[in-house]
């Protein structure tokens, strides 16, 4: 089981890294999205799976999964959710001022 | 006593979130946020005298024992660098009314310069791996914020490279802790420190610590991963700027810094070889960018880059005497960059351009400014008796004493053009013919020299009063090379 959820965060993270060199703004901001899909994935299979029922004490359970790992990603969703909401307002800005979502155009005078 | 440690995070949080509150009055929040500065460097002084007396405070955060809760550990290292933090945020709370517009200056601007300092006392001093990444995450949400302070064009172009860079660090920062994890079954420092000296497969771990290296020197513009840090650099405002080069990049080194002399200290001939070789580079690229543009803000930001260098070399060398170099040239480079940064945008306002090629003669007209960025520089560059000699000299110390030749020419190669790129802005800038048609601001002036002149005199006093500073930076060297005082002083078996 580790092994399928391994290649498939694998997958997970070559998507978002093909996404992340695009051009447009949408498609970086889904490359980010996908590349942290990819590293939560890693997580929960690297706390090791199938070993209990759900960390939740309940009388005549003996083995739990490890709840370690669930905290953390907990933690890391909320914030690359914040970050992701932020990065989306930001290319909306951006886009709408420069009138083009193309990273490549995007353009300023630096000595002003 | 012990609660001591969480006051350098507490403070500035909750000054963050009454400054978010009575955003309205816009003079109340400045005294407000002057006030908390100041109230905080006097905690921060305080539990360093303590530190220094009583030895390193621990504390257990919620009553969990060591390896359960989280740590916050403040040694002296950590606490030094608190107290520079503190130092810095303090020039820069005088320095922004000055130099920020009405605007920007009400769009919570003190709330996310404390929500900055906050993470960045909370990087410096936690004892958990996964939750230095949540302090990263706050400084780095905080600098966000800060980075489009003011909505222009290329303020965006900019800042859009900085968060996505930062974005794509983080997510490998978390795979690496889960890795990390998934070995050695935690992420407390000190328990893993513990518990790699008893795992089979060391080449996992010597992968492991080169991820988490990488992940670090992208924070910390480490050749080749400065790419992203010029610019963005350049583009907020001055007072933006010098908390962005003093805090952010000092950080990644300090981290660093950590991980390689607590964790992953049984490996040392591969990683501390790879070290040396990115130190080189980088010193070189950065210098080269320093020499090539006639921008005076981004000269500044481009000698950020050999300074990481140099604190990369002390890392590298691995030794008692290049280590105290790498944190004496640490705590000097966060003044002296903060002092320069804030220099640079003073001359740009007051000149009325960044452009190099348009300036002459300021120094008949601002005298003062001119004699302080004089120092500044050579402070910067390495001269007797300023801070940034002895840092250096210990560094080439280290590094001759380990027959590192190459390394040592190389900086002190660097040095000279370190030297070269700045002075180039004092007698382009300064020297030069009275320009008769030119009206000084003589009052903004006088208001822009009072924060830079107390960082400039930090700066001075941390070179000329060398003997007050170098035993502690020697004491804290001997303790960063000796995990087992670190792993005790926590898990206290």
């Amino acid at each position: 089981m580790e092994i399928v959820t391994s290649i498939l965060s694998g997958i997970l993270f070559a998507t978002g890294i093909y996404n992340l060199l695009q051009k447009q703004l949408l498609r970086i901001i889904i490359g980010t999205a996908l590349m942290s899909h990819g590293a939560h994935l890693f997580i929960l299979t690297m706390g090791k799976l199938k070993r209990g029922k759900p960390p939740i004490i309940v009388e005549g359970v003996e083995n739990y999964v490890d709840p370690l790992p669930q905290a953390l990603i907990l933690t890391s969703i909320v914030i690359s959710f914040g970050v992701t909401s932020f990065l989306l307002v930001l290319a909306y800005r951006a886009s709408r001022l420069n009138g083009t979502d193309n990273m490549e155009e995007l353009r300023g005078n630096e000595n002003e | 006593m012990s609660n001591l440690a969480v006051l350098p995070i507490l403070i500035p949080l909750l000054s963050g979130i009454i400054a978010a509150l009575m955003n309205r009055k816009q003079r109340a929040v400045r005294v407000f946020s002057t006030i908390m500065m100041l109230v905080n460097l006097g905690v921060t002084a305080y539990i360093g005298w303590y530190v220094f007396q009583n030895g390193p405070v621990i504390l257990e955060t919620g009553g969990w024992k060591a390896p359960y809760g989280i740590i916050l550990v403040g040694d002296m290292l950590a606490i030094l660098l608190v107290i520079t933090t503190n130092i810095i945020g303090l020039a820069c709370v005088f320095f922004a009314p000055k130099s920020l517009s009405e605007k920007q200056e009400s769009f919570y601007f003190y709330t996310f310069f404390f929500m900055l300092i906050s993470g960045v006392s909370g990087a410096f001093l936690t004892g958990d791996l996964f939750n230095l990444f949540v302090f990263f995450e706050v400084l780095l949400m905080a600098s966000y914020g800060l980075i489009t302070l003011g909505g222009e064009k290329v303020q965006f172009r900019e800042s859009i490279k900085y968060v996505l860079i930062n974005l794509f660090s983080s997510i490998l920062f978390v795979t690496v802790v889960s890795f990390l994890y998934s070995v050695v079954g935690t992420v407390n420092m000190a328990q893993i420190a513990d518990r790699v000296q008893d795992v089979e497969q060391k080449g996992i771990l010597t992968t492991i610590g080169i991820l988490l290296f990488f992940v670090f020197a992208t924070k910390a513009a480490v050749f080749p991963l400065y790419y992203w840090l010029p610019k963005s650099y350049v583009v907020p405002n001055p007072v933006v700027s010098a908390l962005f080069g003093a805090l952010l990049t000092k950080v990644g080194i300090y981290s660093i810094l950590r991980m390689f002399t607590i964790i992953f200290v049984h490996e040392v001939d591969l990683t501390h070889q790879l070290f040396l070789w990115l130190a080189a580079l980088t010193m070189v690229f950065g210098v080269v960018g320093a020499l090539s543009t006639n921008n005076i803000k981004l000269i500044v930001t481009y000698n950020i880059i050999p300074a990481v260098g140099f604190m990369l070399m002390g890392i590298g060398i691995f030794t008692e005497v290049s280590i105290a170099g790498t944190v004496y040239y640490l705590i000097h480079d966060m003044v002296v960059k903060g002092a320069l940064f804030l220099l640079v945008g003073a001359i740009a306002y007051l000149a009325g351009t960044s452009d190099l090629r348009k300036m002459h003669g300021l120094i008949h007209h601002y005298p003062v400014i001119g004699w302080l960025f004089f120092i500044a520089c050579i402070t910067l560059a390495g001269i007797p008796p300023f801070s940034g000699f002895i840092g250096k000299i210990l560094l080439l110390k280290g590094g001759l004493a380990q027959d590192q030749i190459f390394i040592v020419i190389i900086g002190l190669i660097t040095s000279l053009l370190i030297l070269f790129s700045m002075i180039r802005i004092f007698i382009q800038g300064f020297w030069g013919e009275k320009d008769e048609s030119f009206q000084p601001d003589k009052p903004k002036a006088r208001a822009f020299a009072w924060p830079i002149g107390f960082l400039v005199f930090f700066s001075v006093f941390l070179g000329v009063g060398a003997e007050f500073v170098y035993p502690i930076v020697d004491e804290i060297s001997n303790t960063l090379l000796d995990p087992s005082i670190y792993i005790e002083s926590v898990l206290k078996e």
